[in-house]
């Protein structure tokens, strides 16, 4: 089954496939793909951005969901907490925070193992630290835009379902989350495109994606402007399948909004 | 004549309600301890690794490297305002020519990242030597100091032409008829009295893309520009002590914050007369 599905996939690939546009025009030049060109690696590439972006979007909404609660909450303990969070990771450039992440995971780990008397270099996987330092600095925009959305949300919806005696779990999830949603997705339709940018910060630790790729491409070929006009035109690509493709999600999310 | 007999004699308080233990309070206990922990561990590393001789070679190239971003941001912001004029202008003109145009640059700038277009500037276009020295104009794409510039002012002045182009849209039309009606020229019009009102919209939107430029900056240390970042990866490389990113990020925070409250303070002071 897992064969069937991997062979689908390399037929369908966009760039790379039978009905790729790199094997359909870049055919010996290049952007061929296999070992004539560059095609196969940038196509590569291409996959771990949309694979570090998407890994990424979960965990980001997730924690980025939690601080929104923990900045509306009437702890203010908790809200202190949330906002330190969010000032600092707004505050510092994305491509500090990837590094300071990825240097401080190795170090706290090489600490933590030097503890159990363990010693030895250890060096984490750049994937992981791109998802890590990405995921905190979305979660830190997003619980921004989910925070002003919780706000847009009336004292009565959470009443109504006090007084319909569902327990508050069932009121966030049935009554407050759908509407939550439907007003945050134009926010985080731009925090998707902006996450998608940033992961270009990630070629800065060696991640193979689309820019790291393409600079080898071009170091090693010379032809350093083709090759990164390719890039940006992957990243407009990428982005405009997305705007498109949120751009469904938000008339669905719309759908029973009240026509004026 | 009264029914009352006896009056209630004076009684305490009633006693303060306890605050009871709640699962946020526990949360959030929990997190600031944890957020102490990290800023004690941040503390003691910069303590127990202080080294004199670090301190005296690396702090004033930190200055510099301040002095270069700022000078960087400063100049990309000023230029990428001058451009972003004739492009919001040419987004809300009615030639449908002009409007693609512009509506394509402000797509394309937008939606790529701007290590790629850095990239594509340093690398890209100075791979041209050749025909860049015939025409005169290697001196500038041969440093990188410039080509950071140059893709500052091209990025940023798509994002500004948009915050101007939704601000000077922002001001209703009954603006521009009531100038109209008064017999103002267009001109005096858009400079007296809907420019004003627009800058006041696009005011927050302006501090947020300088707040974004200033951490978009660090891009240019991977082209071998030495700002803040650039520094601070060259002190790293040097020493492998890890607080060099520590000394980075104070900078960097206090730099945003201080902004941020500048702003805040800017927006109450220029809002004042619109509160009620």
């Amino acid at each position: 089954m897992s064969g069937f599905f991997s062979a689908l996939f390399s037929a369908l690939d966009p760039l790379c496939g039978p009905v790729g546009v790199f094997s359909l025009f870049g055919s010996g030049s290049l952007v061929a793909c296999g070992d004539a060109g560059w095609g196969d690696e940038i196509a590569f590439g291409v996959k771990i951005t949309i694979g570090l972006a998407v890994v990424t979007l979960p965990v980001g909404l997730v924690i980025g969901f939690l601080i929104a609660l923990a900045a509306q909450s009437e702890e203010k303990l908790l809200r202190l907490a949330a906002g330190i969070y969010t000032t600092i990771f707004r505050g510092l450039p994305e491509l500090l925070t990837l590094f300071i992440i990825y240097y401080g995971l190795q170090i706290l780990i090489q600490a933590v193992l030097a503890w159990f008397g363990y010693q030895e270099r250890v060096e984490i996987n750049a994937f992981l630290a791109g998802v890590v330092a990405l995921s905190v600095v979305f979660s830190s925009y997003s619980s921004e835009v989910m925070l002003s959305a919780f706000r847009a949300i009336p004292r009565g919806q959470y009443e109504a379902g006090d007084a319909l005696g569902l327990h508050r779990s069932r009121t966030m999830i049935l009554v407050v989350l759908p509407q939550l949603i439907r007003i945050a997705l134009p926010g985080l339709t731009n925090l998707w495109l902006i996450l998608l940018k940033d992961t270009s910060y990630a070629s800065a630790i060696g991640l193979a994606e689309i820019l790291r790729q393409t600079s080898i491409a071009a170091r090693v070929s010379k032809e350093a402007f083709f090759f990164y006009f390719i890039a940006c035109l992957l990243y407009l690509t990428l982005a405009t399948i997305s705007s498109v493709g949120l751009g469904f999600l938000e008339r669905w999310a719309k759908r029973s909004e009240v026509r004026r | 004549m009264t029914a009352v007999s006896q009056l209630i004699p004076p009684r305490p308080a009633p006693a303060i309600a306890k605050r009871r233990i709640t699962g946020a309070r526990i949360a959030a206990l929990a997190v600031l301890a944890l957020w102490a922990l990290l800023a004690l561990a941040l503390v003691l590393t910069v303590i127990n690794g202080w080294d004199e001789q670090k301190f005296l070679r690396y702090g004033p190239r930190y200055l510099h490297g301040l002095w270069t971003t700022v000078s960087l941001v400063v100049l990309g912001i000023v230029f990428g305002a001058v451009l972003s004029l004739p492009i919001a202008f040419a987004r809300m003109s009615k030639s449908s020519v002009l409007n693609t145009v512009a509506y394509a640059y402000v797509y394309i700038f937008r939606s790529t990242p701007l290590l790629a277009q850095l990239f594509l500037i340093y690398y890209g276009l100075g791979s041209f030597r050749p025909e860049l020295e015939s025409v005169g104009l290697w001196w500038f794409f041969r440093e990188a100091w410039y080509c950071g510039l140059l893709s500052f002012v091209l990025n940023t002045a798509a994002y500004q032409a948009e915050i101007l182009r939704g601000a000077i849209e922002s001001v209703p039309r009954g603006q521009h008829e009531g100038a109209a009606a008064l017999g103002l020229s267009k001109y005096v019009a858009f400079r007296k009295v809907i420019l004003p009102q627009a800058l006041i919209v696009a005011l927050r939107p302006y501090g947020n893309e300088i707040i974004l430029m200033i951490k978009g900056s660090a891009v240019v240390s991977i082209v071998t520009v030495y700002d803040l970042m650039g520094e601070t990866r060259y002190a790293f490389s040097r020493t492998f002590d890890y607080q060099t990113y520590l000394w980075a990020a104070i900078f960097y925070l206090a730099i945003v914050e201080a902004l941020r409250h500048l702003w805040a303070f800017l927006e109450a002071r220029l809002t004042r007369h619109l509160k009620r």
